[in-house]
């Protein structure tokens, strides 16, 4: 008997255990595989999409050269760009309010600033939709990128709350000590807050500003419902495409996204905690 | 200082999130009284007719249904995945938990455009049915394969909503695994309790708190999903979200919507309140 390991195992071994390693193994193939097929096939040289003919970079020029949807690329990195610097003011702005102050009502204005974050989608959505094509009429037929503040707009109701979220916790860590001996060698509030406050929660700063970018980026539904029809942006691009067939082009173009977001990603989790990237 | 910094987050919220809300509660409560006027009047027929007509009732329970099946799925695929990753030590796990967020930063879209490629009656599983099919001569037996109708119908919109809010489940569970006493789980075993045992007596209640919230993380936004029903549903398998896009795209019809994504929104606070009490109870406990 001894020569099989498993007599060793013990009890609350159970990452050991082969079935369950198997069982979780499936299960991120099951994850994985539809995604690495897309960004594989979008290599493929055939239109069909099913069956490899060889290795091909055509439809990634296919979809550069694609006006529409390259206009969209353009909207949509736009949107995101203004989004995530707005965002990160106002979320900063909040994190600094709620870790600073204590006022009446203080969970309950927590909780409304929460409300983004938990409200369904599209609820979020038919919401924008309602406000600015009732209420406003604004901003339909102004010039390019004014034409898309509307979306702008919803994306940074929807990010800023995350990016509160984000450094309001690099926040808790903060040392408060550090503050009262800054001002107790004559520094001013201003002073302490930029060279003592700030460069602390600067690795939070940046990975909600890249959590509001991603976010932006990765939109669909409230942007569906936000944009008009001169308003394309990239993921409404390629849901329309998607509606009429499956193509390589279309592969192509979500790779592109894909990428984009895991690059963005993971910087961001390397200044969330850098420690942990550096050992991991 | 203080009206500084709390001024321009609670202007955005208002006007550009609330006032927004607002309307549409308030659109909710009115009637169509041209093609493009809405009148408020304060009437409850848009809620009546929501929950009144054959139609949309049989939507409602059905978007119920098929969220609380993928709900319970998403529940049992996690579990041992959480289970494993919080007994797995050192590098292994870090490279679990980023191997369960990374799917989180890929645009939703782009998931369920990967599975229409999957499921497609020229996709992958037909195809990989096909040859196995071929390969040991059913074809010669009972003719040419016919693929399976894997697409528009309550199964690919279910397979859909289990595929994309899966990982949502494996946070909370992890990290309620995580906190459990491992001793406990000895103690059992050590008095006698088999394996399965053990399980469901100590491990499911004591991680309770971190099933409760994952099945409201995952059943919530289920509840609201509206481009996987759209995408792998089509017209047979409409949910709750598919209804309100129509109102306020193609039937043009605000009031209705209004109250329909207003009941969503109601079903959210429930949840979420749910939430809030039992987390209440238990720290209640254990003062």
């Amino acid at each position: 008997m001894g020569v099989f390991k498993r007599a060793s195992q013990g009890p609350l071994d159970y990452h050991r255990r082969l079935w369950l390693r198997l069982y979780v193994g499936l299960t991120f193939l099951a994850i994985y595989a539809p995604i690495i097929t897309l960004i594989i096939f979008s290599f493929n040289d055939s239109r069909r999409n099913i069956v490899w003919r060889g290795f091909t970079t055509k439809y990634y020029w296919k979809a550069w050269n694609n006006d529409s949807l390259f206009e969209a690329f353009v909207n949509s990195l736009t949107i995101a760009s203004v989004s995530t610097i707005v965002s990160t003011i106002l979320g900063t702005m909040v994190a600094l309010l709620l870790w600073r102050f204590r006022f009446p009502l203080k969970s309950a204005y927590e909780g409304l600033m929460a409300l983004p974050i938990v409200v369904p989608e599209i609820c979020m959505g038919v919401a924008m939709l309602a406000f600015f094509s009732r209420v406003t009429g604004f901003p339909t037929g102004w010039i390019w990128p004014f034409n898309l503040s509307a979306i702008t707009a919803a994306h940074i109701a929807f990010s800023f709350p995350f990016v509160a979220i984000v450094v309001r916790s690099r926040l808790a860590g903060f040392n408060r000590e550090l503050e009262e001996a800054s001002k107790d060698l004559g520094a001013s509030e201003w002073q302490t807050f930029w060279k003592v406050i700030f460069p602390f929660m600067k690795p939070g700063v940046i990975a909600g500003a890249l959590l509001a970018f991603t976010l932006s980026l990765d939109d669909f539904v409230v942007t569906f419902f936000t944009s008009g029809p001169d308003t394309l942006t990239f993921p409404v691009k390629v849901y329309s495409m998607v509606r009429f067939s499956v193509t390589p082009e279309v592969n192509a173009a979500s790779t592109v996204l894909v990428a984009i977001t895991i690059i963005v990603t993971i910087i961001a989790m390397r200044f969330q905690s850098p420690e942990k990237m550096a050992r991991g | 200082m203080f009206w500084f910094l709390a001024a321009p987050g609670t202007f955005w919220l208002v006007v550009f999130f609330l006032a927004p809300l607002a309307i549409v509660w308030a659109l909710s409560f009115g009637e169509q009284t041209s093609l493009v006027d809405t009148e408020i009047t304060g009437t409850l027929e848009n809620y009546v007719r929501a929950v009144g007509t054959p139609v949309y009732l049989q939507i409602i329970w059905k978007s119920l249904w098929i969220s609380t099946i993928a709900t319970f799925l998403c529940l049992v695929v996690a579990y041992p995945v959480a289970f494993l990753i919080s007994f797995v030590r050192g590098r292994w796990k870090m490279l679990l938990l980023v191997a369960v967020i990374l799917p989180f930063w890929i645009n939703l879209l782009i998931r369920t455009y990967a599975l229409l490629a999957v499921f497609r009656t020229r996709g992958f599983v037909n195809f990989g049915l096909e040859w196995i099919y071929n390969a040991v001569w059913l074809d010669t037996l009972f003719g040419r394969f016919q693929p399976l109708a894997l697409l528009y119908n309550n199964f690919s919109v279910t397979a859909g909503l289990v595929y994309v809010f899966m990982p949502f489940m494996v946070l909370p569970l992890y990290a309620s695994i995580e906190r459990l006493d491992k001793s406990y789980l000895e103690a059992s075993l050590d008095l006698g309790a088999s394996q399965t045992r053990t399980f469901f007596r100590i491990t499911v209640p004591l991680t309770m708190p971190g099933i409760i919230s994952g099945i409201i993380l995952v059943f919530i936004p289920m509840l609201g999903a509206f481009l996987i029903p759209d995408l792998l549903g089509g017209t047979n398998a409409q949910m709750i979200g598919n209804v309100i896009e129509r109102q306020f795209k193609a039937a043009n019809d605000y009031p209705f919507g209004a109250a329909l994504s207003f009941l969503l929104m109601y079903a959210t606070f429930g949840a979420l309140a749910l939430r809030a009490f039992m987390a209440g109870r238990k720290s209640g406990m254990e003062i």
